[in-house]
């Protein structure tokens, strides 16, 4: 029988490295949007502790717990990343897959702040957006989840098809940085 | 000249650079400007105006004359201020507003009919013949008037936008600034530090004086080298803030790439969010109104002090000083220190006390000058007498000017401070800044140090932060003394804004035709409205406005400071909008395979979509979506309809919602049902149409037009979120999730089931069915929907493997006779159907208008419902949908023509209606249309004729029901 051949978004565009720089590819897979229904979230998040060690996050927060992730996703509603949901929440909670709905991109070394200086409207200094913090912001003209994933580096979500013009703006943002530091 | 051991570029290395085509030596650090007065090179200019020869005024971003060109060709910047362009080798500047060079300016003869072109000339003299302004006047008054020119061409070099954000901003880096950044850093704040010049340190790099015991010059650089030591503060220099908006946000300037020949950014504009800021911009110096005051080499005294004590250059060779303050006598007293021969310091003042080696004219006035390219001699008359003297440079000081600007950014008004004759800030003009030094009227170094430590302190304490104690370092502390001297009558022009060409004159005859209001004075004569915003004219004019109405200067009141503090480039603002910038690009995950089979792309919102798939032979767009058409009702076509919206909608509610947004009921439709949607607006008009899906009891997945999916989904949330809040019901895009295609044709079901590991028929998997299904081993999706009105399917697949179906079922497809098909066949297939677009919901029309009442139903509530029942939306007489045939079947349709009776004058009182979508139909072998018509459901089979005014376009269609193909829809049913 013919197989289907999966790609990933970001396919043959990264990784890319300039000056001290480097964005690299990250797969999101599986990743499911759970957003709890009415009057549920209680019950939600004590299945999602007692499945997968992270529990429903804080607005603008990021959990982990060995490989798995929950991102903060807006109002109600979260992502969760490398595990599967939790059987038991269907009917608490909307679950729709989303592992194939994103490109992301983790952008680090030194300088990967300045450059997302040039496209995020987002107060990034470490004091202000800590290792775990995310927000839903834009990337210059697209709508993005930006997570701080260590002190130099980030991961930058867009929607899928928007991936080429994600690498376009990262590339461009550390070609001017890294001009300046020449 | 340059003064051999003066200035702080002792040791820089020589740089060579070009202006007008002539080579010149420079140094490092150097503007453009300090380098050509340093090569005795006075002209840099012409006036906008007049054309006349002008120098250099100032030493900062505020200069209205030194404007010059950098660069060639597309990389060309004009009206660049050679003050603040550094030099770098090679650089290649050029003066502007002259032809054929500098030095002879045919235009120049504007000077010589001055007389006629005072203020107000162009209002009273070319108002007629009417015509004649735009054809005649205007061309000509633009190319004789004006600043640089642009080159005409796009530049490709990139420039840069950027976000920043701090506790605390200070903006100067003066004496002032330098102790608000100090304290405000030491105190644990986040501070950003921001100047406009290349080297931070503001008049203490201008002046000869001491601080804390030591050359201002190293103090400056002590304190900046601790400053770059600290974690928590960031300097920026070269960067202008150029405004001050809401909720402590700046906008911000900086030249990058701008002052050397370095690749990257040229300029980056930063958007800067500071808890609390701390204004320290300093003061500009005023000129002084005396007749023929414009000549090159007569400049503002401090900006002489500031070329001789920091670049070691001395504007001329005998310097004269004209003053109404004792500020001005230090540019005599720095001069004659340095060995340069100071002619003459004359004072307005007749109690003036000067001492120096120089002679002194107390009570005097300059009322003339000579020299046409540049000074020769002025005219003093003072208490002895009047006297000629010979000078080459004279430096004016009319008093200094607190840099207020930024503290008007958001409507506050100055107060006027008599003691120093200037306007001072306002306190709490911008919400969480505080102004110290001399932007705020405190003129000694001294004074302006313990400002700024007063001020970051005040910052620092609303942050809730604890001010340290710092040291006052010892500075100068003198009395700033000034009588007020605005204009000083004789024959000859007295110009006041140097950059617009106004005189005093002008300002006069402003009040004498009653502008007596200072903003109708500034527009009646311009003072004010060039580049420099009036910078060194403003407080003048006014002054002088406030003379000649017998007001004072407090009730004249001043003009509005707008940002940007200095001309911001557009490239700048819009960086990140260049080229490919511009917006997002959303590429389908067949996007590879349309464009390796060369595909031409079109444009849907941001997706590129195929706009047919040309094959050898065909000549044109419409061979191939002929064939393509052909090919889906003869057999097979595959198309990319990823992009339209997929909405997913889960919850105990799901259904009453989807009923109170569609016109139509979801509530009844089965699981593993389709049923078409049509979303009207709360005005009753429609809003946007598709199917949807019911996948669960509580679970549906709704489809958009490509165009409205962001709308839909804004629309859905505002619902849920605020008029069905007590709804349970999640809303979660899954258009980028899935790659889906539809397969249309007679052969459909075949291809598709060659897809599929278990086949569907006819009988389990009928029209408008949906369900779960296995794709090649993937879980998918397949719905049996049409929008070509054949027997159609939709199978989606999650967007990995999107590509890899593409390929594969083009590939069989091509197998079976069928092939890929593009937007192009897409668009014909369904004006044969008479299914419509946006094109005909274009958001004027109800559902009513084309022939969709029933599926409003009247059972429930749904959104728009009410709004659609209104009086004159079921008119019979609104424009209905129809269809139209040409008489002729090749004779043309045009989308957008209008209608009329075939006896009628095609007039707009006698408009039937209008044309929306066209095609030629392959199938049918005539030219067809969609159109709204005037009563059109009643007017089948009458010949109606097609008028386009533009395309100049004339065509007798018969009108007929909408579908053209197969009403009763047999094909979509297989």
């Amino acid at each position: 029988m013919v197989k289907l051949i999966a790609r990933t978004p970001l396919d043959g565009l990264t990784p890319v490295t300039i000056g001290t720089v480097t964005v690299t590819e990250v797969t999101l897979d599986p990743m499911t949007m759970i957003a709890p229904f009415k009057n549920q979230l209680a019950k939600v998040d004590a299945l999602l502790k007692a499945g997968d060690g992270v529990g429903f996050p804080a607005p603008n927060r990021m959990e982990s717990s060995d490989g798995v992730r929950i991102l903060w996703a807006g109002q109600g509603r979260a992502l969760l990343i490398g595990a599967d949901a939790p059987a038991g929440l269907r009917g608490l909670a909307a679950l729709t897959d989303q592992a194939d709905a994103s490109a992301c991109a983790q952008i680090s070394g030194a300088g990967a702040v300045d450059a997302l200086a040039r496209l995020v409207p987002v107060d990034l200094r470490l004091s202000h957006f800590p290792v775990g913090q995310t927000a839903r912001t834009f990337v210059n003209h697209m709508a993005a989840s930006v997570t701080r994933t260590a002190p130099d580096a980030f991961e930058v979500m867009v929607m899928r098809s928007m991936g080429q013009t994600l690498i376009h703006e990262l590339t461009e943002a550390m070609t001017n940085i890294a001009a300046r530091n020449a | 000249m340059r003064v051999a051991g003066k200035g702080l570029l002792t040791g820089a290395a020589p740089v060579s650079f070009t202006f007008d085509g002539t080579s010149y030596q420079g140094l490092q650090g150097d503007t453009l400007a300090s380098a050509l007065l340093a090569n005795d090179v006075r002209l840099m200019g012409r006036s906008f105006k007049y054309h006349r020869p002008r120098g250099v005024l100032t030493a900062g971003s505020e200069e209205p004359s030194a404007l010059v060109r950098v660069g060639k060709g597309s990389q060309a910047v004009p009206n660049v201020r050679a003050t603040q362009q550094e030099i770098f080798d090679g650089i290649d500047a050029a003066s502007q507003n002259r032809w054929p060079n500098l030095k002879y300016d045919v235009l120049s003869v504007n000077d010589l009919i001055s007389p006629f072109l005072s203020a107000g000339f162009y209002y009273k003299t070319f108002m007629w013949p009417r015509a004649f302004w735009e054809g005649l006047y205007e061309p000509f008054i633009r190319r004789a008037a004006g600043l640089g020119a642009l080159s005409g061409e796009s530049n490709a070099e990139p420039y840069e936008k950027a976000f920043a954000f701090c506790d605390v901003l200070v903006i100067g880096s003066g004496p002032a600034g330098l102790m608000a950044a100090l304290t405000a850093a030491r105190g644990g704040a986040d501070v950003i530090l921001a100047d406009e010049d290349s080297r931070m340190g503001g008049r203490l790099l201008a002046e000869t004086e001491a601080v804390d015991g030591k050359p201002a010059a190293h103090w400056t650089a002590d304190i900046l080298n601790e400053l770059k030591g600290m974690p928590n503060v960031r300097l920026m220099n070269r960067t202008t803030v150029t405004g001050a908006y809401d909720h402590g946000t700046f906008g911000a300037l900086e030249r990058v790439g701008l002052h050397g020949p370095a690749d990257g950014p040229r300029e980056c504009f930063w958007r800067i969010v500071a808890r609390g800021a701390v204004l320290a911009a300093g003061a500009l110096e005023r000129p002084i109104a005396f007749p023929d005051n414009d000549r090159p080499g007569i400049m503002t005294a401090g900006a002489v002090r500031a070329y001789l004590n920091r670049w070691g250059v001395s504007p001329g060779r005998e310097v004269t000083i004209f003053g109404n303050n004792d500020d001005a006598h230090r540019t005599a007293r720095d001069l004659a220190d340095a060995g340069v021969r100071v002619a003459g310091l004359i004072d307005s003042r007749a109690d003036a006390k000067v001492t120096g080696d120089f002679p002194v004219f107390t009570g005097g006035k300059i009322i003339a000058t000579r020299g046409r390219l540049g000074l020769e001699n002025i005219t003093v008359e003072h208490e002895g007498g009047t006297r000629i003297i010979r000078t080459d440079c004279l430096a004016m000081s009319g008093g200094w000017n607190p840099s207020v600007h930024l503290t008007c950014h958001m409507n506050g008004r100055p107060e006027w401070k008599p003691e120093i004759a200037s306007f001072i800030p306002r306190p709490g003009a911008i919400p969480g800044m505080v102004v110290a030094g001399s932007a705020q009227g405190i003129f000694s170094t001294s004074g302006c140090l313990a400002d700024g430590i007063r001020a970051a302190g005040k910052v620092l304490q609303s942050l809730g932060m604890k001010a340290p104690t710092i040291e006052l370092p010892t500075a100068e502390d003198q009395t700033y003394a000034l009588e007020p001297l605005w204009v000083v009558e004789g024959k000859g022009r007295k110009w006041l804004d140097f950059q617009n060409d106004v005189t005093v004159r002008d300002i006069r005859l402003a009040a004498q035709e009653n502008f007596r209001s200072v903003e109708h004075m500034k527009r009646y004569t311009t003072q004010g409205m060039a580049t420099d915003q009036g910078k060194n004219s403003n407080v003048a004019a006014l002054a002088l406005l406030a003379d000649a109405t017998g007001r004072g200067i407090p009730e004249t009141g001043t003009t509005t400071f707008r940002p940007p503090y200095v001309p911001v480039s557009i490239a700048a603002m819009g960086a990140g909008g260049q080229g490919m910038g511009f917006a997002p690009q959303r590429f389908t995950t067949s996007h590879q395979a349309s464009h390796e089979r060369g595909a031409p792309m079109i444009e849907a919102g941001y997706w590129y979509r195929p706009s047919y798939f040309p094959r050898p032979g065909e000549k044109t767009w419409l061979d191939s979506c002929n064939r393509e058409v052909n090919m889906v009702r003869a057999s097979v076509g595959v198309c990319d309809v990823s992009t339209l919206g997929k909405i997913d909608i889960q919850g105990h509610d799901a259904a009453t919602f989807l009923d109170f947004v569609y016109s139509n009921t979801f509530s009844t439709l089965p699981v593993g049902r389709v049923r078409y949607g049509l979303m009207l607006r709360e005005d009753g008009h429609v809003m946007d149409d598709g199917t949807t899906a019911r996948l669960g009891d509580n679970h549906y997945v709704m489809t958009t037009t490509t165009a409205a999916a962001g709308l839909v989904m804004r629309h859905l949330d505002f619902v849920a979120q605020v008029l069905r809040p007590e709804l349970d019901v999640q809303i979660v895009s899954v258009t980028e999730q899935w790659a889906q295609f539809s397969v249309a044709g007679p052969k459909s079901r075949d291809l598709v089931n060659a897809m599929l590991d278990n086949h569907v028929d006819d009988a389990s998997f009928p029209y408008m069915a949906c369900g779960s299904v296995n794709v090649s081993g993937v879980p998918g999706r397949l719905f049996r929907i049409s929008f070509s009105g054949e027997q159609a399917y939709e199978i989606a697949v999650p967007a990995r493997f999107g590509g890899s179906l593409y390929r594969l079922m083009t590939a069989q497809a091509e197998s079976m006779g069928g092939g890929p098909y593009g937007m192009e066949a897409l668009n014909v297939l369904r004006i044969e159907k008479g299914f419509i677009t946006h094109a005909e919901i274009h958001g004027r029309t109800t559902a009513f208008d084309i022939g969709m009442d029933r599926m409003v139903s009247l059972k429930k509530d749904c959104i728009g419902q009410t709004a659609s029942r209104r009086e004159g939306l079921l008119e019979d007489t609104r424009e209905q949908l129809v269809g139209l045939r040409p008489i002729a079947a090749e004779a043309k349709l045009t989308a957008g023509a209008h209608l009329f009776d075939k006896e009628a004058e095609a007039i707009r009182v006698n408009d039937q209606g209008y044309v929306t979508s066209v095609c030629y139909s392959p199938t049918l072998k005539t030219n067809l249309g969609l159109a709204f018509l005037k009563r059109g459901r009643a007017r089948h089979g009458e010949v109606i004729r097609l008028v386009d005014h533009l395309r100049k376009i004339e065509t007798l269609c018969e009108v007929c029901d909408p579908v053209f193909l197969d009403p009763e829809g047999e094909r979509l049913r297989g």
